[in-house]
């Protein structure tokens, strides 16, 4: 508005047209999936561990990591075809991501670091063996010398295909939906689903309940870290296609919104990341069609958290003017 | 807000907006950094705002900013293409293989992607001879410097930033024999924040010019804090920052590729082709040299340019030797464009190695 254009249509054009627009929606639908994939399998993950004061920050370097084991794996078996190059990789991928995540886990249960600071800072680790790969070790011999890895999308073994051409519906999104249903039941029906909110919002009964700290820790970190690293695998062998120096764009951390978007339920992330794509989708078109520009979409975004979070202050707060008694 | 802003809008939203009108041809252009960046980014745009000048009603432009590469800018452009452009400017490297993909998808879109070495029916590619230019600057900088130092800030360690460091390398060497370069690997095309620390790295180890490989003016500031280093413009002029420490720029130029790009769209003479140009075409511009140099540096540095715009010589002519030691271009001869579209070595007397 503040920018001289229509609010009313670019509200529609972020919210409304991805979804039906004849022009754009049959390719933005299923795109809505791919791009909302990542960010679901990210923070699930990421739930687990807030919901019992975990504070996994450093997703995004569990995606890199899960993506450079991920992608390493079949090309390591370039350019034999076989039918299992695809679950080793996914086998992989969720490995790397699980050892990324595990040196804050140990480093927290062992020395009582801080988890917040030691996994952020292994993301810029990440970020650097990213690099140092993508120029050495995975690089395309016939790139003319060019950084990056050959395209997984070209070879069929180890890519990560639609399952149904069209839908958008690669095995990421499988998997995201999986990982839904895995939480709910997880923490609804299960005694371990129990000691994580346990820990998290009553820390001394979880003691006496004889819930292990150390468990917990390892547990949810484990799992958040395998779930970036799947994220970072289905996106490097499907929509990404190659290891690059930044193949990394960001997941990692708009995936701590979703997972508050979503208020740490499984559900509530389903739908949180699917508006958190939409969101970006049409944002693209807005920019394209209104001239928007992209500061102004990611400004938006970031509305959406404050406002969101500041209605939980005024929900469990109240403002008194004055004196307290 | 007033009311009437809002009223404003909602007449607008209801459609008194959407009386398009219907351009001939529409140009996209994706953009890997902001377009107010200063640098690559921000010329870029500046091309495209002289295509919309020059055809006025006839070509309608839309872009997207900031476009992370990858999945991404595959999306993006498969939006312009919906969109119903004719032709698409894919502005930086990490584009390449979105660029195809997409191109493969949409045979009547013309694709042009900047820098890469991928072409298809309908997919061009561009590039400028920025090594022409980092001659001229090697040439100065070998001339300006008292530490015999010079630092290099490198994005990534691409052929097309490891020519811009042999050549100004060479001709900083035969301005000066004793220079060394110390290089810096930021990683990155744009972030003020890495730029000026890299920057203030080289400052500290005695380094008293700084070229810079990557778009935003941070370096300039660093140098201008620290007093008595010399730098040169990137991508932009950067004129803000002259006659010191910016003494000269390279500038892209990518409006005259546009507009005859965009023209042949329009007479339907467009065909996939592979363009790189240097000086001499004016796809590189060379800043003006400021008073901070001496006059007769500024002599040999416009006379250099001048003969690399005609071509009678070549910022590449040997003897030179490859960084172990071996004959790379025996005496007078010159580089073929094959070997400097994919140099991936140091020459002689660069140190340390180019990360792998």
């Amino acid at each position: 508005m503040m920018l001289g254009k229509p609010p009313l249509e670019a509200i529609r054009i972020i919210f409304w047209d991805p979804l039906f627009d004849p022009n754009f929606a049959a390719y933005s639908r299923p795109q809505l999936l791919v791009k909302a994939a990542p960010l679901i399998l990210i923070a699930i993950g990421l739930s687990l561990g807030f919901r019992a004061g975990i504070w996994n920050i450093g997703a995004e370097g569990q995606y890199i990591m899960g993506a450079i084991c991920g992608a390493g794996m079949g090309l390591a078996f370039y350019p034999t075809q076989s039918v299992f190059i695809f679950p080793l990789m996914i086998a992989a991928g969720a490995l790397g991501g699980w050892l990324w995540a595990m040196i804050p886990a140990v480093l927290r249960t062992r020395f009582n670091t801080n988890e917040i600071l030691v996994s952020l800072m292994l993301v810029y680790v990440a970020e650097s063996i990213l690099a140092s790969v993508s120029q050495g070790l995975l690089k395309n011999p016939e790139g003319y010398g060019f950084p990056g890895s050959r395209n997984l999308q070209q070879y069929s073994s180890a890519a990560n295909t639609e399952i149904f051409v069209g839908t958008g519906m690669h095995w990421g999104v499988v998997a995201a939906f999986v990982s839904v249903i895995f939480a709910y039941v997880l923490l609804t029906r299960h005694i371990r689903g129990f000691h994580i909110r346990l820990t998290g919002e009553a820390p001394r009964a979880a003691k006496f309940a004889g819930v292990v700290p150390t468990r917990v820790i390892v547990f949810c970190l484990g799992i958040s870290g395998m779930l970036a690293g799947l994220a970072g695998m289905f996106e490097v062998s499907g929509p990404a296609g190659q290891i690059t120096i930044d193949f990394n764009s960001g997941y990692g951390f708009t995936a701590i919104i979703v997972a508050f978007l979503g208020r740490l339920h499984p559900i509530g992330i389903l739908l949180a990341g699917l508006l958190m794509a939409l969101t970006y989708i049409g944002g693209e078109l807005a920019q394209l069609m209104l001239g928007l520009p992209g500061a102004s979409i990611q400004l938006f975004q970031g509305m959406l958290l404050f406002f969101l979070l500041a209605t939980d202050v005024f929900t469990h707060y109240r403002i008194r003017f004055g004196e307290g008694k | 807000m007033s009311l009437k802003s809002i009223l404003t809008g909602a007449v607008a939203a209801l459609g008194l907006t959407t009386g398009a009108y219907a351009a001939d041809v529409k140009v996209g252009f994706v953009y890997v950094g902001p377009v107010g960046d200063g640098g690559w980014t921000y010329e870029h745009n500046k091309g495209r705002l002289a295509v919309e000048e020059h055809f006025g009603d006839k070509v309608e432009t839309i872009f997207q900013e900031s476009v992370p590469e990858g999945a991404d800018s595959e999306r993006v452009m498969t939006q312009m293409a919906l969109q119903g452009a004719d032709l698409i400017f894919t502005t930086s490297f990490g584009y390449m293989d979105p660029t195809i993909n997409v191109a493969a998808k949409f045979p009547n879109v013309k694709f042009e992607h900047a820098t890469g070495y991928k072409r298809s029916d309908n997919v061009s590619t561009y590039s400028a001879r920025f090594y022409e230019g980092r001659a001229i600057q090697g040439h100065i900088a070998g001339k300006m410097t008292k530490t015999n130092k010079i630092g290099y800030i490198g994005s990534f360690p691409i052929p097309e930033v490891i020519r811009g460091i042999n050549s100004a390398y060479i001709h900083a060497k035969k301005a000066n024999p004793n220079v060394e370069f110390s290089i810096i690997w930021a990683y990155t095309w744009f972030d003020p924040a890495k730029e000026a620390d890299a920057a203030k790295a080289l400052i500290e180890q005695g380094a008293d010019v700084i070229l810079q490989h990557t778009d935003s003016t941070a370096p300039q500031a660093a140098a201008e804090k620290a007093g008595n280093v010399v730098t040169f413009g990137q991508a932009s002029d950067m004129a803000e920052y002259g006659p010191f420490p910016r003494v000269s720029s390279i500038i892209d130029n990518w409006a005259p590729y546009y507009i005859a790009r965009t023209q042949a769209v329009l007479d339907g003479t467009w065909t996939s082709i592979d363009t790189w140009d240097g000086i001499g075409a004016g796809m590189v511009g060379i800043g003006e040299i400021s008073s901070a140099v001496p006059a007769d540096v500024k002599a040999e540095a416009e006379a250099l340019r001048d003969a690399l715009a005609s071509g009678e010589y070549h910022a590449f002519t040997g003897p030179i030797n490859k960084q172990d030691g071996s004959v790379w271009l025996a005496e007078g001869e010159t580089a073929d464009d094959g070997t400097l579209a994919g140099m991936n070595f140091y020459v002689e007397g660069l140190t340390g190695d180019i990360p792998q």
